[in-house]
């Protein structure tokens, strides 16, 4: 009888299903915490542990209490001033990413605007091109460039007119030029596939209404088009501007010099060298806190887009 | 059919600058790669000068071609094992994951989604390091290699089908739950019988992607290895492109760019069966494959 009236009131319904959910995220909270979290304030103990003063291996200090900066403060009296050893490397960081993220945004706005909005019947199959290189290894993309850019590789034959001149250009040792366009050949599909679904979103009817208006096809893509796709703009620029701060591989792969080393080169070099851990680990905080303000926005901007599309 | 100069001539075709940034765009793209997957058949030793068609780098050469050099068939073959290993742990953990933080209320749930969002934000590189220190400093069970290397690639994809499914619930809505519910289905029923069956095109999906996405991984991967034996292939093209590696090493690259395709290929067509009457996702096509990100 109880059961009964509690069924009618719903409270059935609600009682045991309240276990179930916090259940079914456990694994995946517990995963994360042990994996994610545990590992980051690992790199805090290490950052402001101690060094063996034998091995030169790093010794973690758990204590928060006991915590020594040195380390730390190495890193970053190092980056300015008369011993700025690593701020040549931030700033070409800081640089080749927001000159390679502007690029792909010139390449990309144009092509996800079209194949979005005017490809009509080929928008399936140009979809499908725009996407390859998404399953396309991005260490097999830019060993396809080293191959083009030997000494005597493709691109030297084609600026040679096949022998007419001989371009001594040695692309492949240390050529700025060549890691950004390294790093917007790689990043170019991360972010046309955001802009493409949010292109996709815009609303027919509105920008109808603004050419009923009377704006013409220029004043309509500036003033309605493009403020109605900024968060996707912006959303798609994160997405790129990310990961490009933690890449080493395309300067690796593309240069091997120290010219054009970026901040992730420097994790990578200090990462297995003894004695230099806890350095790897301060430039891990440090581009962890330059990403976090940008990483923050892009989940509140997903977030809302969410909570409308709910 | 309309010739080229009906075409050039036509006041309601597409801007050309549009079309030709479009085309230029995907011959930059896919171009290198295909030079790279062609002289994969080169007969001869050069990456540049084209000697004639062969399969000697793939099975022909006796000591150096793929079939031949076990360094090289290893590195395919850690791939496709992490590839399969990390699919299979990921997407049951990130399912279960977002059914449970979509329908628990409070805060914790939200501070669980929240760190699920920053995962998959976060430079790989930087997960990557600090798995590395964990190993490597901290004395656990757990140590370089296989082993390593999956724990770091589903920590860093479990939010993929975490966000997809997340998505997928979002669009269904809560009233086919509650009209099971009505009708006398439990709460686990109703989300086995009901939403699970509704689910499965988001599921499907993030599988392929996942695995799509962990055979094409190298930051984890690399700082997370044991050692040559579980290097796999883009670490092995990351070690040797700028020696003087053979055509093997473009015939290993097509190789598993062939099984990413294959991958691909096979789940959108079984993912465009699955959702042929469902008119959510129907007219999107490849667009809700790829979900939308």
């Amino acid at each position: 009888m109880d059961e009964c009236l509690a069924h009618v009131q719903g409270r059935r319904v609600l009682k045991p299903s309240r276990g179930i959910w916090p259940a079914l995220a456990a694994p995946g909270l517990i995963w994360l915490l042990l994996f994610f979290v545990a590992p980051m304030y690992v790199v805090l103990c290490i950052v402001f542990g101690r060094l063996d003063p034998i091995f030169r291996t790093a010794v973690p200090v758990w204590n928060p209490v006991q915590w020594d900066p040195t380390q730390f403060t190495y890193v970053l009296t190092h980056i300015v001033g008369p011993e700025g050893v690593f701020g040549p490397a931030l700033l070409r960081t800081a640089m080749y990413v927001l000159t390679a993220s502007a690029l792909c945004l010139l390449i990309a706005f144009p092509v996800a605007y079209y194949v979005a909005r005017l490809s009509g019947r080929r928008r399936g199959l140009l979809l499908a091109l725009l996407i390859a290189p998404f399953w396309i290894s991005y260490m097999m993309r830019m060993f396809a460039w080293v191959n083009l850019l030997q000494d005597d590789g493709l691109v030297n034959t084609v600026l040679g007119f096949g022998g007419l001149f001989t371009p001594d250009v040695n692309w492949l040792t240390g050529q700025p030029a060549v890691v950004i366009l390294g790093l917007v050949y790689g990043y170019v599909p991360y972010m046309i596939l955001p802009l493409y679904a949010g292109l996709d979103r815009l609303s027919q009817p509105v920008l109808e209404a603004s050419r009923d208006l009377g704006a013409n096809r220029a004043s309509s893509f500036w003033r309605v088009t493009l403020p109605l796709s900024r968060p996707t703009i912006v959303a798609a620029l994160l997405l790129t501007c990310l990961p490009m701060l933690g890449d080493y591989f395309t300067s690796d792969m593309l240069s091997a010099s120290p010219k054009t080393a970026m901040v992730g080169n420097l994790i990578n070099d200090s990462v297995l060298t003894p004695g230099q851990t806890g350095q790897a680990g301060a430039f891990v905080m440090l581009v962890f806190l330059v990403a976090l303000l940008p990483m923050l926005y892009y989940i509140r901007v997903t977030g809302r887009r969410d909570e409308v599309a709910s | 059919m309309r010739g080229p100069v009906a075409w050039w001539n036509d006041p309601w075709r597409p801007p050309r600058v549009l079309v030709a940034a479009t085309v230029g765009y995907l011959l930059w793209s896919l171009l290198p790669v295909l030079v790279a997957v062609l002289y994969s058949f080169n007969d001869g030793r050069s990456r540049t000068v084209w000697q004639g068609f062969s399969f000697r780098w793939y099975w022909g050469d006796q000591t150096l071609s793929v079939w031949h050099d076990a360094t090289l068939h290893n590195a395919l073959l850690q791939t496709l094992k992490l590839g399969i290993i990390t699919t299979i742990i990921t997407v049951p953990l990130g399912v279960l994951f977002a059914l449970g933080i979509d329908r628990w209320r409070g805060r914790l749930p939200s501070g669980a989604n929240f760190l699920m969002l920053l995962a998959f934000v976060l430079p790989e590189v930087l997960l990557a390091v600090s798995l590395l220190f964990v190993i490597t400093t901290v004395a656990l069970p757990i140590e370089l290699g296989t082993t390593a290397q999956v724990i770091g690639l589903v920590t860093f994809q479990v939010s993929y089908p975490a966000v997809l499914v997340r998505a997928r619930l979002a669009t269904i809505g809560p009233q086919y739950e509650e009209a099971a519910m009505d009708l006398g289905a439990s709460p686990v029923g109703a989300l086995r019988r009901v939403i699970m069956p509704m689910l499965m095109p988001a599921i499907f999906a993030s599988t392929v992607l996942v695995f799509a996405d962990v055979i094409d991984d190298f930051v984890m991967v690399r700082y997370l290895s044991g050692g040559a034996s579980s290097e796999p292939v883009s670490v092995k093209i990351y070690n040797t492109a700028r020696g003087a590696p053979t055509p093997a090493l473009n015939a290993l690259a097509t190789l598993l760019l062939l099984t990413a395709l294959a991958a691909v290929t096979v789940g959108y067509l079984v993912f465009r069966r699955m959702t042929r009457n469902d008119t959510t996702t129907a007219d999107r096509g490849i667009g809700a494959f790829a979900g939308e990100m």
